[in-house]
């Protein structure tokens, strides 16, 4: 879980500060992802490590959600008599919350690239032009609604992920204890807000 | 003060098992919890009912045999503190309390709040020691630990295996238990020759009782009576993962260990 | 019966290397076939069940908890002794060879305390290995405290745990064999009876405390490290399950019972609150290293402690004896609190108390020092009382602790019936009239690692043992009447419950065979105890079957025995017409109220040999000779 977790985590910050682009302008933003199609040219041919990081993504994907599925099904068996409550203090939201939290970002992530990537449910997708899209697509506030929604998901997942991620990696040294919380939390609120800014730029008018 | 109970009664392992209602009119704030128990059941005997099973023993919490979920907390409210030590000055007067055993698939009901945790013995049997033979040992001062290596090693044998943490645990893991053990001997000189079969062995053992996974709750530490941080899970961690990547613990199963 | 202690010749220094070099040793190839029966899993027992299978021994090991590691010795706090002069303070295996036998008011064999002594370094080394988290000192090396009544720092402690580290050091060890299947582990059972073929014990009757079956287990010898019976008392700092049960039913076969009256009152307890109470709570005896001991100077005086003022404030261990003050042995500390609230001088709930006051020390030292020292005891105390030491002195009381009588045993441990062996607690072997703080964990783990090992293989290498099956009639027998009393127990169908019932014994104990006895009142209690014991087995309510977790059952049995016990025990006392260590007799003490021992006419152990329930049991007695040692009256002056 963690090393799967830790790939799309790298992820999610790379594709946040690449989005980011979108506030310098439809010019920036398109050649940006333009850029991740010839990255490595001459060397590789367009595309080439696009569909390589894709891959491995997916791959990553599919290994952190089996992993998942398994620790979740070895939780369930693991008590098969329910308390009557278990009076939680310690845990976090954001803990109680991985699990249907991944579900939501995973049915997200599907609309997503149907939205963005492959264009069949965007309301004028033109290929190429991807700071048109991304607009076009914003503009509908029950769109831009579901994404924040979303990406507040993906935050309380970064931040149970993250510090949880250094507890099994077992890279937590004791004088890290008191801060390891608080950078979390601090990470992934960032992300979030970055991610957050985007749409509400677009339903603002700022980006256009 | 008054209380109303609901204790879970099961007659037996395979037997369903059901809340129970009594009140307990006349508790003294000064009773702790199982002195509670012991009153119940006084009365109980006189009404020629069955008395309610539970484990306990020491009553001055470090035996560790006691142990029940009161109101959705394992040992109760307050922290830090075992069933036995645990006073009714805790709760209001009028309180109403469901208790129940610990619940897990590797701690079996036995009998109504009595549950089997001889899983916690199977995981040391499998590699929670120093092998040493009596009358080995080398003159204890001629190996130095440096105090914050022994004061670190304590916290964590501080553990007196209750089952708090398993039963804390949104997911049954027993990972807290077996951290304690595998960082109280894995801190000291003396514990380095097994280090990573140890850890490799007890895990590999707790997995196969059937305790659930750890995902990071840290409820285990909240419910722990000696107060045994997470830490240690990381400790764990960071042990299982150099011992698997050292491959020495195959290596030590390939020669059958030291017998 | 023949009292023989086997004690070797020689000087007292070479006894035990001279013995050791002339035991019999088994054959390793015959030892696999050798099974030995381990009843206990304390100190004692699991040491003993670890080191018998690292030597070949086909080993099995039954406790009453559910796991080995909660055997009572997890409770101990204080710590453990060993004369190692790490302090450089002058301290001995002489040393603490004699300060053994003082303590224990000259009661207690040379030989056996001198070996104690011996082994006691060799211990420290083994928990060390073990990775017991022993305190150590910034350099690296094991710190010591001074500890129970002795002027050198030879204590081992890890925090105030220290049964709790040693316990977990030999059942990681016990873990091992059973994990390397050596050893076989039965929790969750107890020994109801012992099997006795052709005068060896040759086995032991078990009830299952899961399904209620009762069974055999048959083997070659059969150790019982079962721990003391302060429980006659009802309310002591014992576990609640702890019980005489196994060495009463063994006396009953056989094994002669040594100084049964030798019971040690701990002084400092935290007070019961009310008649709910179920036990008591000992604070460790570490704490009266820096606390001071007082009562109010006048009778029935209710204010609050902070309020009485210095000069109405009466030190009493200091003021009677200048030299030890607050560090005075346990009988003593213990007797003169019962002493001073006898007065009606006695504080908080009941006037049951003495005030154990660190004020002094916590200004002295700092607060941040006495929390470092105390901090977990503070917390405990705490817990259970809601003050804070810090605050306000806490309010301690004695309470029964420990048991230094037990079966009787010779210099290689067995009881009078071959093959039998007892160790820890069970026997009556190292402590005399009185233990010294932090020995017990000592006797416990020399008697498991370093004796029992070495001495049961003189008997295995020599005893003719046939092969015994279960369809043997004495086998049958025994199990037979196991069964009987079980079920004789559950077909009363009284109306009393049996903790109402120990509840009773156990005042009545405390009352007429407590910290001061006299012969009067021993009298009457003997009377009483017959009186009780006879309502409990027409009265007694036991809830519940046979065949199932019946805790209410489990109970009745112990207390059954205790009853029994109870009276010998009264005997004993009766008996011994002196006071020696925690033996008080008010008729035989100073002017000054101090202890009055009789050498002449009691320096001997008395062993007591069964006859039938409510028969006299018969007294054989083992002189003590003392070679070494002047027998001094004990002064702490």
């Amino acid at each position: 879980m963690a090393v799967t977790g830790g790939i799309l985590f790298v992820f999610v910050v790379a594709h946040l500060l690449g989005n980011l682009k979108v506030f310098q302008g439809p010019e920036h933003f398109n050649a940006y992802a333009e850029g991740l199609r010839t990255v490595g040219a001459p060397f590789f041919g367009r595309g080439w490590v696009l569909w390589m990081v894709r891959s491995v993504l997916l791959a990553s994907l599919f290994a952190h959600i089996w992993a998942a599925v398994g620790v979740t099904r070895a939780s369930w068996r693991a008590r098969p008599v329910a308390y009557r409550r278990l009076d939680l203090v310690e845990t976090t939201y954001a803990a109680r919350t991985m699990r249907w939290g991944g579900v939501i970002i995973f049915v997200y992530v599907v609309y997503h690239l149907l939205d963005l990537t492959f264009g069949r449910v965007n309301p004028s997708f033109v290929p190429g032009d991807v700071y048109h899209n991304l607009v076009a697509s914003f503009q509908r506030w029950p769109v831009s609604v579901a994404y924040i929604v979303a990406m507040v998901v993906v935050g309380l997942h970064c931040y149970h992920g993250l510090w949880s991620a250094l507890q099994t990696l077992g890279l937590h040294r004791p004088p890290t204890v008191a801060w390891r919380r608080g950078v979390a939390g601090g990470i992934a609120a960032a992300i979030t807000a970055g991610y957050v800014a985007i749409p509400l730029a677009v339903l603002g008018g700022v980006v256009r | 003060m008054r209380l109303t109970l609901h204790v879970w009664r099961q007659a037996g392992p395979r037997a369903a098992g059901r809340f129970v209602r009594y009140d307990v009119p006349d508790a003294s704030p000064d009773m702790s919890f199982l002195e509670l128990l012991d009153v119940l059941n006084q009365r109980l005997i006189t009404r020629r009912e069955e008395p309610i099973a539970f484990d306990h023993d020491c009553r001055e919490g470090i035996c560790g045999a006691c142990g029940m979920v009161i109101n959705g907390r394992p040992h109760g409210p307050r922290r830090a503190t075992t069933t036995c030590q645990l006073h009714l000055r805790s709760f209001r007067d009028g309180a109403e309390l469901w208790i129940e055993p610990w619940r897990a698939r590797a701690f079996p009901v036995l009998k109504d709040l009595v549950v089997d945790r001889s899983a916690f013995d199977r995981v040391i049997q499998a590699g929670g020691f120093i092998s040493v033979r009596t009358g080995s040992a080398p003159e204890a001062n001629s190996v130095a630990v440096p105090k914050q290596d022994a004061d670190l090693a304590m916290d964590a044998a501080a553990c007196i295996g209750c089952g708090a943490c398993v039963a804390a645990c949104p997911n049954a893991s027993a990972m807290l238990f077996v951290a304690a053990k595998v960082s109280h001997l894995g801190l000291l000189p003396q514990g380095q020759p097994e280090r990573a079969r140890r850890v490799v062995t007890m895990v590999a053992q707790m997995d196969a009782e059937g305790f659930g996974a750890c995902t990071n709750h840290g409820e285990c530490m909240a419910a722990c009576p000696k107060d045994i941080s997470i830490d240690f899970i990381a400790r764990l961690n960071r042990d299982y993962l150099k011992a698997v990547a050292s491959g020495k613990p195959q290596a030590a199963r390939a020669n059958g260990g030291d017998g | 019966m023949e009292l023989r202690a086997r004690l070797p010749a020689g000087p007292l220094a070479e006894k035990w290397e001279r013995h050791r070099a002339e035991i019999k040793l088994v054959n390793p190839a015959n030892k696999l076939k050798r099974h030995v029966i381990v009843v206990g899993s304390g100190l004692a027992g699991a040491a003993a069940a670890a080191s018998l299978a690292e030597l070949g021994y086909a080993v099995s090991c039954c406790c009453f908890q559910d796991s080995p590691r909660r055997a009572h010795s997890i409770a101990a706090q204080g710590g453990i002794n060993a004369a190692k002069n790490y302090q450089n303070d002058g301290d001995s295996t002489f040393r603490l060879f004699y300060d053994t036998i003082k303590g224990g008011d000259f009661r207690s064999r040379e030989a056996n305390v001198y070996r104690l002594a011996e082994i006691s370094a060799r211990i420290i080394d083994q928990c060390t290995a073990q990775g017991v988290p022993f305190a150590r000192e910034y350099g690296g090396q094991l710190a010591n405290r001074s500890f129970g009544g002795v002027q050198v720092s030879r204590t081992f402690y890890a925090r105030g745990q220290t049964g709790q580290q040693l316990l977990l050091g030999a059942y990681q060890s016990l873990a091992r064999q059973i994990g390397m299947g050596t050893v076989k582990m039965y929790p969750r059972t107890e020994m109801l009876d012992l099997v006795v073929v052709d005068g060896r014990a040759r086995g032991i009757v078990v009830r299952s405390l899961v399904d209620g079956a009762v069974t055999t287990h048959i083997g070659d010898a059969v150790v019982l490290a079962t721990g003391g019976y302060s429980n006659v008392y009802y309310l002591s700092t014992n576990a609640k399950g702890c019980n005489v049960t196994a060495i009463w039913r063994a006396h009953k076969r056989g094994a002669a019972f040594a100084n049964p009256c030798f019971t040690q009152i701990h002084p400092t307890c935290i007070p019961a609150t009310g008649e709910h109470q179920a036990k008591l709570t000992l604070m460790s005896e570490s704490l009266r290293n820096d606390g001071r001991i007082w009562v109010p100077k006048r009778k029935g005086d209710t204010r609050p402690p902070l309020e009485i003022p210095e000069d109405e404030r009466d030190y009493y261990l200091e003021r009677l004896y200048p030299s030890y003050g607050n560090l005075a042995p346990r009988d003593i500390a213990s007797r003169r609190a019962k002493q001073v609230c006898d007065e009606g001088r006695g504080v908080g709930p009941g006037s049951h108390g003495v005030y154990l006051d660190l004020r002094d020390a916590i200004a002295r030292l700092g607060h941040r020092v006495i929390a470092d020292r105390y901090g977990n005891l503070f917390e405990m105390y705490e817990r259970i009382t809601a003050e804070s030491p810090f605050e306000r002195p806490m309010r301690i009381y004695p309470a029964p602790h420990y048991t230094m009588g037990g079966l009787w045993v010779d210099y290689n441990l067995m009881t009078t019936v071959d093959g039998l062996y007892a160790i820890g607690e069970a026997n009556f072997s190292d402590h005399g009239a009185n233990r010294l703080g932090a020995s017990a964990l000592m006797q416990g783990l020399a008697d498991g690692y370093f004796i029992l090992p070495y001495t049961i293989g003189d008997y295995l290498a020599q005893a003719k043992l046939p092969p015994l099956d279960a369809s043997h009639p004495d086998v049958r027998r025994t199990e037979a009447e196991v069964s009987d009393r079980v079920e004789r127990l559950l077909a009363v169908g009284g109306r009393r419950s049996v903790d109402a019932f120990h509840r009773e014994l156990g005042r009545l104990m405390w009352d007429k065979c407590g910290m001061s006895r006299s012969a009067a009142g021993l009298r009457e209690a003997i009377q009483r105890i017959r009186v009780l014991r006879d309502e409990f087995s027409s009265d007694v309510y036991v809830a519940g079957k046979g065949a199932d977790l019946n805790q209410a059952l489990e109970h009745a049995g112990r207390v059954a025995d205790f009853f029994e016990f109870a009276e010998l025990m009264c005997h004993d006392a009766l008996h011994r017409e002196e006071s020696c260590g925690c033996h008080f007799r008010e008729e035989h003490q100073t002017p000054e109220g101090e202890a009055k021992r009789d050498d002449e006419r009691f320096g001997y152990v008395a062993a007591w040999e069964f006859r039938g329930v409510g028969e006299p049991a018969v007294l054989h007695k083992e002189p003590l000779e003392f070679e070494t040692v002047h027998l001094a009256q004990r002064s702490y002056k």
